[in-house]
């Protein structure tokens, strides 16, 4: 624990002292805790500000206290001081920024350059799935490439048939927004989540009498709302990411924590498991703009982009695992090259002015679908750069899209309540 | 995120009326009244289409957008924001009433808005602003007199300008209103979802430990090996091309994509175990490893092979690994018990060949056993099979001779009646597929399969 250099000093303070006084020392370290009974109307009233704050909101009243202090100088070292650790961060990160760019010699669009442009494509929707009575807000494929469960705001989960239009379940969660939803690999489950700040697995029973909402089953608990959720290789492991900045990995039998990942600081909102040989890491984005990329084993950050300037809606990795997508609110969409280290390409227009909400690759990796806040989904070509497609029809913000198992459909997700399964 | 969208908008809307390179305005007749400084749904259309080099119909759309958030709105027909492509009049609105000037709009503006149209002509509101006026005048009912005194106000004022001057006036407010108390049953355009926070509330602390953390992720990130771009870009363009053929969406598939025909013989001839497999998918065998093992049949014809060599027992091995990592904690111990009888143990039955370092370190390690405890082993036999079995398997007879038998679909003839829609056969659901055959599951490793077996056609 830390020194406490004014401790059990009296000051006769005036809200004006008592802001100056924080002033004096570390502005952005301090936690200070102003208690005692006001001058004006001896009411006793603790007054605490957020750590990491400089400035708060002392009673209205003049305050005869005595002021603690508490640095957030717990677990520095002697010589060192948050703003020291700050400025060590940032050189660190410039240095970074450095060392990969010693290695760019060539662009992602010269290197294709010899490639044979993608044809015209004319993508049109096959199916239209109705049913939520509300903004549908995630969605996933099954394996067996032609079921899928989606999520609304309405607190409805539903596993549809895409390709007959049947549903075939219906789950009532108790919260409203469920935002994620996931398939379990041996489809024999699914998971959601959302404002309810859980994560449950619902078993699918093939039962017709029996109530599939009442087998659900918690295994994921955050501070704050869940915003993403897959099932790692099995029905057994489930990952999910949060509005409380982090992203965790459960076991979903006894609904332990297994791993958690700190690092992203603000609401992370999505996240992708690499579909690599050693099957290890996965990577995530958030409101603070980065997509990171961690070890599942160690809980560890290896690599992270910054190079969006809004919010990161969504994260998903190439087929080859080698590189993975982001959309964000700043209207583009980036690739990032995991063993160069670096972004190596932007899928941006002028035309485009809102925020893209969602992004897969086709089968191939070569398209790239996004859809966006516009109602509609532009589809890029990965390699050159250039935007190959744009499809219209959903009459409301495009919340989610992504391409079935054996890539033979694009499903979309929309504010409009609707999904619509569509294809060349 | 309202801010950035809002201002690029914005921007758009100013480009839009550039004095050289904007729209050219015109003035603009509506029925027996003239209206300055307008254009038509085309004009917005065409300075779309020419400015951002795109197409009508996404210019349409774009337009389309700056309409619904109220940046242009229409003279005729004012109550509905829709950019017609003809030569309907429309106009650009006052920054008075733009999103980011005037945003949340106020109560008290909106019972002035409604009273003004009460007074003007009885009977002219609709029946859902009738509903809100009188919510309105309970709820903010101590500035009853106020919001009556403007609203007359008002009119006396509107009533001395010129008839075209009122239309405008009128068009504006009706379109700021439009946006911001929407009728019912039409969407709105403010409405952004789940509050996120601005990036001054940060949901977690900057304090020590979390720039700590961020020291240590850059330090190790500068250990990083990095490749060359060149290396890794052709990387990309090699992966592309390689899978290209196997890219439905781009080049199709045989005998036919089923979302186009109806018909789930593609589904069919692919799913799990057939008898003959396409020649596409056992060509996609010689990609990678992983493909290979990915593949249950790929897989099984593999552990054919490595029965031949007597080098099975790696390959067990592996999907023992594979089954302890993805498994149910609870079950570890019991498995990683399993494993070092049947594989690591001296004189074990499939005894595998791990050089001394890593099987000394593994024994060690699996006293205290935890989910990735036979990694590094796991690692080791992987990469064995990848650099030494796989190379031969693939140039063996026994996968040579599955690529020659392998099937090539014919692509389906059409209908002979086009228009009539095909049957649409259902399929078991996965969950049923299992619950009958998971003791075939657990001999195979059991690593999340899920096929369809639609042979039966069952509906479930």
């Amino acid at each position: 624990m830390s020194q406490d250099p004014l401790e059990g000093c009296r000051i006769s303070a005036g809200k004006k002292s008592a802001v100056s006084l924080g002033k004096a020392l570390h502005p952005p370290n301090l936690l200070v805790v102003v208690e005692g009974t006001c001058g004006a109307c001896v009411a006793a009233s603790p007054v605490s500000a957020p750590e990491g704050s400089c400035s708060y909101n002392v009673a209205h009243h003049h305050l005869c206290v005595c002021v603690r202090v508490c640095m957030a100088w717990q677990g520095l070292q002697k010589g060192e001081t948050l703003a020291s650790l700050k400025q060590e961060s940032e050189n660190l990160r410039r240095k970074l920024e450095e060392e990969r760019g010693k290695l760019t010699d060539v662009e992602l669009h010269q290197v294709a350059e010899k490639v044979e442009t993608v044809a015209a494509l004319s993508i049109k929707t096959r199916r239209v799935l109705k049913g939520h009575g509300n903004k549908v807000l995630s969605m996933d494929w099954c394996k067996d490439k032609r079921r899928l469960v989606s999520s609304s705001q309405d607190g409805k989960v539903i596993v549809w048939d895409a390709f007959t239009l049947n549903k075939e379940h219906g789950i009532t969660l108790p919260c409203t927004w469920v935002m994620a939803c996931a398939y379990a690999p041996s489809g024999c489950a699914v998971a959601c989540g959302g404002l309810d700040n859980k994560c449950s697995v619902v078993p699918l029973s093939l039962d017709r009498n029996e109530n599939v909402t009442a087998k659900k089953k918690s295994v994921a608990m955050h501070t704050n709302y869940v915003s993403g959720c897959s099932f790692t290789n099995s029905d057994m492991q489930l990952l999910t990411s949060s509005g409380d900045g982090t992203c965790a990995l459960w076991d979903v039998e006894s609904g332990q924590l297994l791993q958690s990942f700190h690092g992203h600081t603000a609401d992370v909102l999505s996240l992708d498991l690499a579909p690599s040989e050693t099957g290890n890491t996965f990577v995530s984005g958030g409101c603070d703009m980065k997509a990171n990329v961690w070890d599942m084993r160690s809980g560890q950050n290896i690599q992270s982009f910054d190079n969006h300037q809004s919010d990161i809606n969504c994260v998903k990795y190439y087929p080859s695992g080698d590189a993975f997508a982001s959309a964000s609110d700043d209207a583009t969409c980036r690739f990032y090259d995991l063993r160069a280290d670096r972004e190596v390409a932007v899928y941006q227009k002028d035309s485009i002015i809102f925020g893209a909400s969602s992004v897969d690759f086709s089968l191939s990796g070569r398209l790239l679908f996004a859809g966006y806040n516009d109602y509609t989904i532009n589809v890029w070509d990965v390699l050159k750069g250039t935007r190959v497609s744009v499809l219209f029809g959903h009459e409301n913000r495009v919340s989610r899209v992504r391409v079935s198992p054996d890539g033979t459909a694009l499903c979309s997700a929309s504010w409009d309540n609707t999904l619509r399964v569509s294809r060349t | 995120c309202v801010c950035v969208c809002v201002k690029q908008m914005e921007k758009v809307i100013v480009a839009m009326q550039d004095p050289d390179m904007g729209i050219k305005m015109r003035n603009q007749r509506l029925l027996i009244t003239v209206i300055p400084h307008a254009m038509t749904g085309v004009d917005v259309i065409t300075w779309l289409t020419q400015k951002y080099r795109i197409g009508e119909e996404e210019a349409l759309h774009l337009g389309g957008m700056l309409v619904r958030y109220g940046y242009i709105y229409p003279l005729k027909e004012p109550r509905c924001l829709v950019l017609q492509p003809d030569d309907s009049p429309y106009r650009f609105q006052t920054p008075y009433f733009w999103m980011s000037t005037r945003w949340p709009a106020s109560e008290v503006d909106y019972a002035i808005f409604l009273a003004k149209k009460n007074i003007r002509k009885q009977g002219e509101l609709m029946e859902h602003e009738k509903e809100r006026y009188s919510l309105l005048h309970k709820r903010i009912n101590h500035t009853w007199d106020f919001v009556v005194m403007q609203a007359r106000e008002q009119l006396r004022t509107s009533k001395q300008r010129r008839k075209a001057d009122r239309i405008v006036l009128e068009c504006q407010e009706q379109a700021y209103w439009l946006i911001n108390r929407p009728p019912p049953g039409v969407q709105s355009v403010l409405d952004m979802g789940l509050e996120r926070p601005s990036n001054q509330n940060l949901r977690v602390p900057l304090n020590s430990d979390f720039y700590k953390r961020e020291i240590e992720a850059s330090r190790r990130a500068l250990g990083r090996n990095r490749v060359k771009s060149s290396i890794c870009l052709e990387g990309f363009v090699k992966y592309c091309e390689q899978y290209q053929d196997h890219d439905p969406i781009m080049l199709g598939c045989l005998p036919s994509n089923p979302w186009i025909s109806d018909d789930s013989a593609y589904w069919t001839i692919n799913t799990e175990i057939v008898l003959v497999p396409t020649r596409l998918r056992v060509e996609r065998w010689s990609f990678s490893f992983m493909e290979l093992l990915s593949d249950p049949m790929g897989r099984k014809e593999f552990m054919t092979y490595l029965e031949k060599e007597f080098s099975a027992e790696n390959l067990y091995f592996w999907q023992a690994c594979e089954e302890i990592r993805h498994g149910e904690s609870s079950k570890i111990p019991q498995k990683v018990e399993d494993v070092y009888k049947n594989f690591l143990a001296p004189g074990a039955s499939r005894w595998v060949n791990i050089d001394s370092k890593t099987m000394d370190k593994t024994l060690e390690g699996i006293k205290r056993p935890h989910r990735f405890v036979l990694d590094d082993a796991q690692m080791h036999i992987y990469f064995l099979m990848k650099k030494d079995s796989y190379p031969r398997f693939l140039k063996s007879d026994l996968y040579k001779n599955m690529l020659s038998r392998a099937m090539v679909p014919q692509e389906s003839k059409k209908s002979v009646f086009p228009f009539m829609r095909r049957q649409r056969h259902s399929s078991p659901s996965p969950a049923q597929v299992v619950a009958h055959g998971t003791e075939e599951d657990e001999r195979t490793g059991g690593v999340g399969q899920a096929g369809t077996n639609s042979t039966t056609g069952a509906r479930v």
